[in-house]
């Protein structure tokens, strides 16, 4: 532990698999905080659970992984058995479909995080009483905003449906390419709403803007800190979702490596196992542990493109990188701007390939010379997302790793978390609702995901549990 | 005098890899299969936000979810729409999904939560729990009588069955 006069934090073991937040913060004998942690319950057991399953159920089976982001596993997991069939190129139709998909995916996640769960800290502020700094207060007194977050991730969703044929845990993908093309009358329904789709982006972004150089001076310091990007890069440079090479720049935007072939992953990126936490903690190998972590996500992501390659979401990147000097922006708040222009990003994707006849192709799949291991990577809504898979003669799943979104950001959390009740609680042993709603409000910039996986009614709190130097448990709240 | 129900939403949630949190879909299987006239069934992961504009769209809207800690074997009762919001998850509570289909969408839907006792949530790929699967049952023929009838006047209390 830090020091001879504080003592270990035990955290009981713990046998449920769904997601909670549980924060430990440790204080000294003058009530200073010594160590915050944010223990994520994640149950890797999926890895196991795959092995002696045949390759080709893959992107279904590991969909089970999550409710909230289906299609990331789904299409990763594709991705990696398109390794395995021997495909390294879809035809245009399937490569674009499950673009499609992915941008819809990407869409109704990011507008749902942000009206549903990040919008009331910023339109009511972080000490509004949390009765009301809610989704339903927005929609109390935001009506307007509140219909369009609702609409926005119906119409992601029914774009998921559309090419994935499910709105949760489709079937669309499959290895070596596609089942399904778009067609026109499914095209023509999207095409319908594009441009109001378009519109409430641009105005869900500009709150976010707004909100955010406003509030620069609170926000610069709030849960922040200097560290490294990764995100997936195309070969130009660009920011692209769906696939690319791997980049990694530190908090200056020095290249750590660049144009990596994501299947090599395990050159440059390792994961810590640490004693206190079911979940890993991966690092740059280069770096080692305790420099080479890193962020992912909207943030990292915006961080690490050289540039975006539709013109609405380039011309918001570059205001988002002029708040910075050009620098990498490191503060932790403006993931939430980040993640708005890849909202708009992602519209504007989705309108270029509903306008590309290429959707309404025949040529679905491609099949080739099967290989024994294959390596998967996409942009998720949360981050770099992982799927590693070896399979035998038989067909048979023999190891699978996935590292997924919210493990990759789990140091930078656990960092945002210290901050935050280090500048909150120095003095006063007690947890206020005003440090239980910047815990809350630090964790959220990230989107980490809490849920996956099962959520029976009764389950789901946040808790926050300070100890004294002696480790006594002096104070507890939970946010249910 | 009583309100007619043409139109019922039935949305039974949960993980149905999940052992016992697959309950809810389970009930939305059952009933779809009886394709009863005026009963649209749905089923999902988790409920989210946009639920609410389908949930306006009806009448009365039944969720269906596995619990872990009600009564055995089942309880039904009425819901009203609360007011509240999660820490992080994407997901929201019935009683949220219905206040947001009264906020935005001036929805005057009745609702009502069918809650299946479940045991077993930790396993991966796991079928219902023997005991999950007699209240699942219960609760099938409570629901389907119900559905049948039409009548949510005289539900006011909560009825559990032992």
């Amino acid at each position: 532990m830090s020091n001879s006069k504080s003592k270990r934090v035990i955290i009981e073991p713990v046998t449920r698999v769904e997601g909670h937040g549980k924060v430990s913060i440790l204080l000294d004998e003058n009530n200073k905080v010594t160590q915050a942690r944010f223990h994520i319950v994640e149950f890797r057991g999926f890895e196991r659970f795959v092995q002696g399953r045949p390759y080709w159920e893959m992107p279904v089976l590991v969909q089970r992984l999550c409710g909230i982001c289906p299609v990331s596993h789904h299409l990763a997991a594709a991705k990696a058995m398109d390794k395995i069939v021997g495909v390294d190129k879809l035809t245009p139709t399937a490569e674009k479909m499950r673009r499609l998909m992915h941008y819809g995916q990407m869409f109704q996640s990011h507008a749902l995080h942000f009206f549903h769960l990040c919008s009331p800290d910023l339109l009511f502020g972080f000490d509004a009483d949390p009765k009301i700094r809610n989704v339903i207060g927005v929609a109390i007194k935001y009506p307007e905003l509140a219909v369009q977050g609702v609409m926005m991730r119906k119409y992601g969703q029914e774009i998921i449906k559309a090419t994935a044929g499910k709105k949760i845990h489709g079937t669309g993908a499959i290895p070596g390419g596609i089942n399904k093309n778009l067609s026109i009358a499914e095209r023509d329904v999207f095409l319908k709403d594009l441009k109001q789709m378009l519109e409430w982006s641009k105005g869900a972004l500009k709150i976010a803007k707004d909100y955010t150089v406003a509030n620069l001076d609170t926000l610069k310091p709030f849960g922040s800190f200097d560290s490294n990007h990764l995100s997936l890069i195309r070969k130009d440079g660009a920011m692209d979702l769906y696939h690319g090479n791997l980049r990694a720049i530190t908090a200056d935007g020095k290249k750590i490596f660049d144009q990596v072939d994501y299947s090599n992953y395990l050159d440059y990126i390792a994961e810590e196992v640490k004693s206190w936490s079911y979940m890993k903690f991966p690092f740059i190998k280069s770096l080692g542990p305790k420099k080479g972590w890193y962020r992912v996500g909207p943030l990292a992501r915006v961080n690490t493109c050289d540039f975006i390659d539709t013109p609405l979401a380039e011309a918001a990147r570059k205001e988002f990188m002029a708040v910075t000097g050009g620098r990498p922006n490191n503060i932790t708040m403006a993931y939430h701007w980040a993640r708005m222009i890849e909202l708009l990003h992602s519209i504007e994707k989705i309108d270029e390939l509903l306008h590309d006849k290429d959707l309404q192709g025949t040529n679905l799949v491609v099949k080739g010379q099967r290989r024994n291991e294959g390596v998967g990577l996409i942009e998720a809504p949360r981050g770099t997302l992982f799927h590693h898979y070896k399979v035998n003669d038989d067909d048979q799943v023999v190891m699978a790793n996935l590292i997924v979104s919210t493990t990759h950001n789990n140091e930078p959390m656990n960092l945002a978390v210290q901050k935050v009740a280090a500048d909150f609680i120095d003095g006063v042993p007690n947890i206020t609702e005003g440090l239980l709603n910047r815990i809350e409000v630090a964790i959220r910039a990230y989107d980490p995901c809490l849920s996956c996986a099962t959520h029976a009614m009764g389950k789901m709190p946040l808790k926050v549990t300070l100890f004294d130097y002696q480790g006594n448990e002096i104070a507890s709240k939970t946010k249910e | 005098m009583a309100a007619e129900v043409n139109k019922i939403l039935l949305i039974g949630y949960g993980n149905p890899a999940r052992a016992d949190d697959g309950l809810g879909p389970a009930v939305a299987e059952s009933i779809g299969l009886k394709n009863l006239p005026g009963i649209t069934v749905e089923a999902d992961y988790q409920l989210t936000i946009e639920d609410s504009a389908q949930v306006a769209e009806h009448d009365v809207v039944i969720f269906a979810d596995a619990s872990v800690n009600c009564s055995e074997p089942f309880s039904f009762e009425p819901l009203t729409a609360k007011e509240g919001g999660s820490f992080s998850s994407h997901s929201v509570e019935p009683a949220e999904v219905m206040a947001l289909a009264e906020n935005l969408f001036k929805s005057k839907v009745k609702g009502f939560m069918l809650a299946v006792r479940g045991y077993e949530f930790d396993k991966f790929d796991a079928p219902l729990s023997e005991k999950a699967k007699q209240n699942l049952e219960k609760a099938l023929l409570f629901l389907g009588n119900l559905l049948k009838t039409k009548n949510f006047n005289n539900l006011q209390k909560i009825i559990s069955c032992s």
